[in-house]
């Protein structure tokens, strides 16, 4: 049976999905990055080859997120996206009257405003991280709490705290002096929660027209704390996919599965092989003008594969051979 | 001995130094602004100040570290900052104990005195009126044939067969035209150039976008305060117009190309009637001309903190909503990275191509993406 393979390197997570030629996910994986993006390629590869049955075959590879053409030049893939159309493919996959999708992933977070299946408007977030994944992660392993029960406790608040949500720093302040006034945890979350999504809205949504149906997308989805106070503030029910964590990957796949489509190529993958090659970076600055740029280049074994960093075309890798 | 420079602001200094060397001045060329360029200026600008400031701050400094000690810039009138930045930038200098002398231009129709005392300042070989007035047509000439071999580099970059064959043969014709000294040969040197980009192998059928470049006369100049996002966007297979030469030519294409044969402040009026500094009302303006002309997107460019430019921003999403047409601002500065950048523009590429594909009633290649998921 043919299969299209996606991988979606972000900050914090990497996830790979195996997707069949009908659309149906065969096999997905989440696994945090830790900081290791190479390594964690290659035990995703290598876990979700274990996970499928013999007769898949993979017939082409997409890849998605900040790690992509680190990804892509890896595991050779056919197509090499953003994350912004890849999320949005993959939402209008499942809900395809979607209008608006809110993507809020490990360090970043975005906005897709979607009319007739088509990407009309975006935004992603642009100076500042506050209300992501990572800032949420860090306050639960200060409060001691899970990251998966962080969202339900949320719930069970019965006195709204007001938090103060612009800066990541404030909001750390101000949890704490909530705190050290005696006011139970499940109030101070749910007063996270609602900073959070105000900070979104007022950000990255701002000026945008939120129209039903909202999909809800990227780790954090899995907050239901958050996807209540999105619905309180917006006033709209807010549809979570049952995949939602890993909609980029699924986006990336359906990308590949059309490039190749469209173009009547083959795959370029590699296989799952490429697991136990050896893979490493080396840097060095390029002193072709004063602007001096760090030039990383990547290994597979001996030989390099991928070249970034450049400011100009002098590092660009030709394709062939 | 005097020697002279000035901003630096994409290729024109070409033009410029032949002018200042026409009128006997040593020009000190004013080095194209690198990270480290940028990191001076940021060290010696006010934090807030806008990036064009932090720039010419760094280029100046570049620039008397080769010798210069005189540097001719222009001013400015109405209410953007940016007209007062050649007293700051003397004042700063001074300060750092550079003893330079600033010529200021202030536009020649407001303020003639200034024009002509200006002039006498440079002009060392003692030309006369008339051969100073030649050798400025002259300059603007040069300037015009740099903006025209630009221009036709927008439109074939992204339907190139070879990706980097046009910025390749581009860097060798803005020699030609550079070598060019007398009026004749700044004319033969842009045939040539024209007809040498012309050759370049190039695919007719390709799904080419068309992007409006709107926002800030600086950032919009120097392709180092816009990390290149020209030729970033030709490699994405986008063909760019830019409604801002210094020769103002793609303005007065625009006007022609328009039904209504519009002028950008007659666009700007149902959304902006005022003049608000800077480059603010021409942003909206031209992004109702060129959604009239039937681009599919704009690109806005702003210097971070850039008052007029953000009165525009908050005036587009009307003008996107009445046309139909997607806007994607951003604001510059020395913290933008470009890998954001590029994200952004990969997306929004793909949102015009797919609004392109879906609408247009014959697919262009393949299979019209969508359809196989719909």
């Amino acid at each position: 049976m043919q299969a299209y393979l996606g991988i979606d390197v972000g900050s914090v997570s990497t996830n790979l999905i195996i997707q069949d030629q009908a659309g149906e996910i065969i096999a997905s994986l989440y696994l945090r990055t830790m900081g290791r993006p190479v390594e964690t390629i290659q035990a995703g590869l290598e876990q979700i080859a274990q996970a499928l049955p013999e007769q898949i075959q993979i017939c082409g590879v997409g890849t998605t997120g900040s790690g992509r053409y680190l990804a892509g030049v890896m595991v050779g893939a056919d197509v090499i996206k953003n994350e912004i159309t890849a999320h949005a493919v993959a939402s209008s996959h499942f809900i395809p009257e979607v209008q608006t999708i809110l993507e809020i992933g490990g360090q970043d977070s975005k906005i897709i405003i979607l009319r007739d299946g088509i990407v009309t408007d975006f935004a992603m977030n642009t100076v500042c991280a506050a209300g992501t994944g990572s800032f949420l992660d860090q306050q639960a392993s200060r409060l001691g709490i899970p990251i998966t029960e962080f969202g339900c406790l949320a719930l069970k608040s019965t006195n709204p705290v007001r938090i103060a949500g612009r800066c990541t720093v404030f909001a750390e302040s101000d949890m704490i002096h909530k705190q050290q006034m005696g006011h139970p945890v499940p109030d101070i979350i749910n007063g996270l929660c609602e900073a959070l999504v105000r900070n979104y809205l007022n950000n990255i949504g701002k000026g945008k027209e939120i129209l039903a149906p909202v999909a809800f997308q990227g780790g954090v989805a899995a907050n239901a704390g958050i996807k209540a106070a999105f619905e309180r503030s917006l006033g709209i029910e807010i549809i979570v996919p049952s995949h939602y964590d890993v909609m980029g990957a699924i986006g990336a796949a359906m990308l590949a599965k059309e490039e190749l489509v469209g173009t009547q190529q083959t795959t370029g993958f590699k296989g799952f092989s490429i697991a136990g090659l050896t893979y490493h970076t080396k840097s060095f600055d390029c002193q072709g003008c004063a602007n001096n740029c760090e030039i990383a280049q990547i290994f597979e074994e001996d030989r390099v594969i991928g070249r970034w960093g450049a400011r100009c075309s002098r590092w660009d890798i030709l394709q062939e051979g | 001995m005097n020697k002279v420079t000035f901003p630096h602001m994409g290729e024109s200094f070409r033009a410029f130094k032949m002018l200042l060397n026409d009128m006997g001045n040593e020009v000190i060329l004013p080095p194209r602004p690198t990270l480290n360029t940028i990191n001076l200026g940021v060290q010696y600008a006010p934090e807030f100040a806008c990036f064009p400031l932090k720039i010419l701050m760094g280029t100046y400094l570049e620039a008397i570290q080769k010798g210069a000690n005189i540097l001719v810039t222009t001013g400015g009138v109405g209410p953007c900052r940016a007209g007062l930045y050649a007293e700051l930038h003397k004042k700063i200098l001074h300060d750092l104990g550079h003893p330079i002398e600033m010529i200021v231009f202030e536009p020649p129709r407001l303020y003639p005195l200034n024009f002509i005392r200006n002039v006498y300042k440079l002009n060392h070989a003692k030309l006369s009126i008339k051969a100073i007035i030649e050798r400025i047509k002259k300059g603007w000439r040069k300037l015009q044939a740099l903006d025209n071999a630009e221009k036709l580099t927008h439109i074939i970059r992204p339907r190139e067969l070879k990706k980097g064959t046009t910025t390749q043969k581009y860097k060798q014709v803005l020699e030609w035209i550079d070598d060019a000294n007398t009026f004749n040969d700044i004319i033969e040197a842009e045939t040539v150039a024209l007809e040498e980009l012309h050759k370049i192998p190039q695919e007719p059928d390709r799904l080419v976008v068309k992007v409006g470049i709107v926002g800030e006369i600086y950032v919009l100049l120097e392709p180092t305060a816009n990390l290149e996002i020209e030729e970033t966007l030709g490699n994405l297979g986008v063909e760019v117009e830019r409604s801002m030469f210094l020769t103002g030519w793609a303005r007065d294409n625009t006007w022609k190309e328009t039904v209504e044969g519009m002028t950008v402040k007659d666009a700007a009026l149902p959304y902006l009637p005022e003049l608000i500094g800077g480059h603010g009302r021409d942003s909206i303006g031209n992004t109702v001309l060129y959604a009239k002309r039937k681009f599919d997107g704009i690109i806005q460019l702003a210097p971070f903190t850039c008052i007029p430019e953000i009165v525009a921003r908050t005036i587009l999403p009307a003008v996107s909503k009445d046309y139909d047409i997607p806007v994607l601002t951003f604001f510059l500065d020395e913290q933008t990275g470009k890998a954001g950048m590029n994200t952004r523009l990969e997306a929004f590429v793909d949102l015009m191509k797919r609004k392109k594909l879906k609408n247009n009633t014959k697919p262009q290649y393949g299979h019209p993406p969508g359809h196989l998921f719909n």
